[in-house]
């Protein structure tokens, strides 16, 4: 596809002119990652995707693979990744990711290659490709966004619905004897003798966003060792679709959603796996 | 010297594959196609190529996504429920515009059907399948030989045009063993670096595989860029076969299987004194509507032969334009009729119109 | 496909039994040796869910042209390898037409006056053999002795691509086979039928 059928509005602002002092001026202490396409996002505000891209993409900028990584984009609120990221990406049919991205690394097994899905996406239509691809060991990362909702098509039950949680689809909140109780994905991919690194983690404060950022560093990594998937779990706050501000969203993951899927290592690979680091 | 090699149709399209290039194929198994597989399985991993077996048909076609996406020779093939799985990744890969071949050994429907061959997924393949206006070029092979000369063909088309290209056979025509040679292939030179997905180099911008153009605008510019490049396959790519047309007086039209039983049920004709001709279409998409309302001006009937219930009949009426009787006569539910059995309803068919 | 004046094949053959009678390597071993001899051939076996045990047949024509429908309703000659085959085939046979059929399974033959109906005791002639399975060997045998479609070296040569490799030590008994059917046949001709 070529990039000018895509192109969303530019941010274009001009250097605000602070204490009078010229842009040129300023000591740059921070600044988002070259792998990133500089445009305006269309994520929410207080939404977990737009920090999880950056976190990816200053993984592909530190280990310096721009040229040797392939993203696959889900559908869902995450459709347009590849608008956002500055690397070569593929978007698949929803839930298809897995599938797709198998077809991406098995031709080119030298490359790193992730998936990025949504709960809906990948717990859902996309389970069977999920597993199975997990089940081969794919050497693949699979960054699994999981905030409990549709939030592209608005706010609809997931799988990963808290029990008793409101969403459009289910208005008296989620009915566990009607649904069944929320998927824990990781845990249930982790017993796959093909996964070998499973993990959940969080963005909803400094000290997760580090974890998470060291999750993601770790998992590429670990495609150079051809041993195996590795799956990232993030509890995303998803601020609109919970009706909540985004203060309230950071908060609702600590109070409420960590009850059901609680944050930290699922599977770790074994030393030995890793001495070559 | 190349030499003749005793082969069933599913295995010569199997052999085909390795020969033309073919980088990967995904499958999942299906009678009567699973030779395809079974084939790959055994001779790809000795070329260094993939072959996988996906846990469905969903996961097969979209690993075909993701490998002809990343630019490389890609193709599955399945029988009609199998097909009809694969429809949304179809409509997906025909919207990103990812060349790969697919091959559907239809199988006799609706539903879980019979394992019998069948012609029944025409309207299927050939008016679109899965969602949203796309078009797929449609080979039908009718013998061994073209099961083969078709993925080399398939393929070459495929990358040409950046589209999706299906080879329709028949469980018949994949089942039959008939001998088949493989003529020396040279793969034309395409370049695929500026849109695949093999890993973004300081020196380009990005490349990414899509469908989606969420702005009507876009959508609607992308629809018109696909109108264009389906007019130019209309245009250039309409191949079919003549035989006994120049001094026909009806004119069997007929694909795959059936054109091979027409043509015997032609000479029966003929030994009786009915000038019977047959028209055999080799790609069902673009269809050979010129040629066949040229000979429609010079017969006096048509009929359409298929295993089914009148799928392609529709195109002859659409290409003879109420010019001359358009008749049909099908067997289905993997039922074949034979060639005398079409002669018999020809003359019936003759009877009735006058047109003696 | 090209155009063909003359409808008729050298040989259209229908070949039937149980699955596991080696109706399918009976055919594929005559269409070999057809290719072998530059003929245009077509082999089209009916298949089914089972893998033994079901009905199996297989249609072969040999032509000197291009073979159009490798589907027909009226065969030359069939081999026919069980009851229900003969029953289902023989009132197919063309008029004049070959019946061959194996004797120890098949207990009512067809009455037709007007085809040439032989049985061969292929499996008890078998069993002499050891072999069960060359049952299929001594009825193409049989059948190529009466009719002559293809030369005998050509048969030999496509055994051996039909068998696989690793059986290929029962190249022996298989052609042990196809003269003993071939013998067994000239004993027949000889006597009224």
């Amino acid at each position: 596809m070529s990039t000018d059928l895509h192109e969303l509005p530019v941010t274009n602002v001009e250097p605000a002119l602070v204490c009078g002092k010229q842009e040129d001026e300023y000591e740059v202490v921070y600044h988002k990652p070259a792998t990133m396409v500089d445009t305006a996002m269309h994520y929410c505000p207080g939404c977990a995707h737009s920090l999880v891209h950056k976190l990816i993409m200053e993984v592909v900028e530190e280990l310096d693979i721009q040229d040797k990584t392939v993203g696959v984009a889900p559908v869902g609120c995450s459709v347009f990744a590849y608008d956002y990221m500055d690397i070569d990406m593929s978007e698949a049919a929803h839930g298809r990711a897995c599938a797709v991205a198998t077809g991406i690394k098995r031709l080119m097994p030298e490359k790193y290659v992730f998936t990025y899905q949504g709960d809906g996406d990948l717990a859902a239509i996309g389970i069977a490709e999920t597993l199975h691809a997990i089940n081969r060991g794919e050497n693949i990362l699979i960054v699994f966004m999981n905030n409990a909702v549709y939030g592209m098509t608005s706010g609809q039950m997931a799988p990963t619905t808290l029990p008793g949680m409101h969403t459009t689809t289910s208005p008296d909140g989620r009915d566990v004897s009607f649904y069944g109780a929320p998927i824990k994905v990781s845990e249930l991919m982790a017993n796959l003798p093909g996964a070998f690194f499973v993990t959940r983690q969080a963005v909803n404060n400094p000290n997760a966003v580090r974890r998470t950022k060291k999750a993601l560093l770790n998992a590429f990594k670990y495609q150079q060792l051809h041993k195996g998937t590795c799956i990232v779990e993030i509890i995303g706050n998803c601020p609109s679709n919970w009706k909540m501000t985004p203060v309230e969203a950071a908060k609702f993951i600590d109070e409420e959603m960590v009850k059901t899927f609680p944050l930290g290592d699922i599977k770790i690979p074994a030393a030995e796996d890793l001495k070559i680091f | 010297m190349t030499e003749y090699k005793l082969m069933k149709g599913n295995e010569a399209l199997a052999e085909a594959a390795i020969l033309a290039g073919c980088d990967a194929y995904f499958g999942y198994p299906i009678t009567p196609q699973s030779e395809v597989l079974e084939y790959l399985a055994r001779e790809m991993p000795k070329h260094n190529r993939i072959v996988m077996q996906a846990e469905s048909e969903v996961a097969s076609i979209n690993m075909v996504y993701g490998a002809a996406g990343a630019g490389f020779r890609a193709m599955t093939s399945s029988s009609s429920p199998g097909i009809s799985l694969m429809q949304e990744g179809i409509s997906y890969i025909a919207g990103a515009e990812l060349p790969c071949l697919l091959v559907n050994v239809n199988r006799a429907g609706p539903g879980l059907g019979t394992i019998q061959p069948g012609q029944g997924d025409y309207f299927q393949s050939t008016k679109g399948g899965g969602h949203g206006d796309y078009r797929m070029i449609v080979l039908a092979p009718a013998s061994v030989q073209e099961m083969a000369d078709f993925v080399f063909l398939g393929f070459d088309l495929a990358d040409q045009y950046r589209n999706p290209v299906l080879i329709l056979s028949d469980g018949a025509i994949g089942q039959m063993m008939e001998k088949v040679k493989f003529k020396p292939y040279t793969r034309p030179q395409t370049d695929k670096s500026s849109w695949a997905t093999t890993g973004k180099p300081k020196t380009r911008g990005r490349n990414y595989i899509t469908s989606l153009h969420i702005q009507p605008e876009k959508m609607e510019e992308h629809n018109k860029h696909l109108e264009e490049k389906f007019r130019k396959i209309r245009e250039n790519e309409v191949r079919f076969e003549e035989i006994n047309t120049s001094d026909a007086d009806y004119l069997f039209v007929a694909y795959g299987l059936s054109a091979r039983i027409c043509q015997k049920a032609m000479d029966i004709a003929r030994q009786k004194g009915i000038k019977a001709g047959l028209l055999r279409p080799i790609t069902l998409y673009p269809y050979p509507y010129q040629r066949l309302n040229e000979l429609a001006s010079q017969v006096k009937m048509l009929l359409s032969v298929e295993l089914n219930s009148g799928q392609m009949v529709e195109d002859v009426r659409l290409a003879v334009n109420g010019k001359r009787p358009v008749e049909f006569y099908g067997r289905m539910g993997g039922m074949m009729p034979t060639p005398e059995e079409i002669v018999h309803h020809l003359e019936t068919l003759i009877q009735y119109h006058h047109v003696n | 496909m090209n155009s063909l004046n003359d409808c008729r094949q050298l040989e259209e053959l229908i070949v039937a039994g149980f699955g596991g009678q080696g109706v399918l390597s009976l055919g594929m071993t005559l269409a070999y040796a057809g290719m072998v001899e530059n003929k245009e051939i077509s082999w089209m076996p009916s298949y089914g869910p089972e893998m033994r045990g079901g009905t199996a047949n297989c249609i072969v024509i040999l032509s000197e042209n291009k073979i159009s429908s490798p589907i027909l309703s009226q065969f030359d000659s069939a081999i026919v390898l069980n009851q229900p085959s003969m029953d289902k085939f023989a009132p197919r046979l063309k008029p004049g037409g070959l019946l061959l059929y194996e004797s120890g399974n098949i207990f009512k033959p067809s009455t037709r006056e007007d085809i040439d109906i032989i049985g061969i005791p292929a499996t008890t002639e078998a069993l002499k053999m050891k072999n069960a399975k060359t049952m299929n060997m001594i009825m193409l045998g049989a059948y190529l002795q009466l009719k002559p479609v293809v030369q005998n070296d050509s048969i030999l040569e496509a055994l051996a691509k039909v068998l696989p490799e690793k059986y290929h030590h029962l190249l022996p008994i298989n052609r042990q086979a196809l003269e003993l059917g071939e013998a067994l046949a000239r004993e027949m001709k000889t006597q009224p039928v």
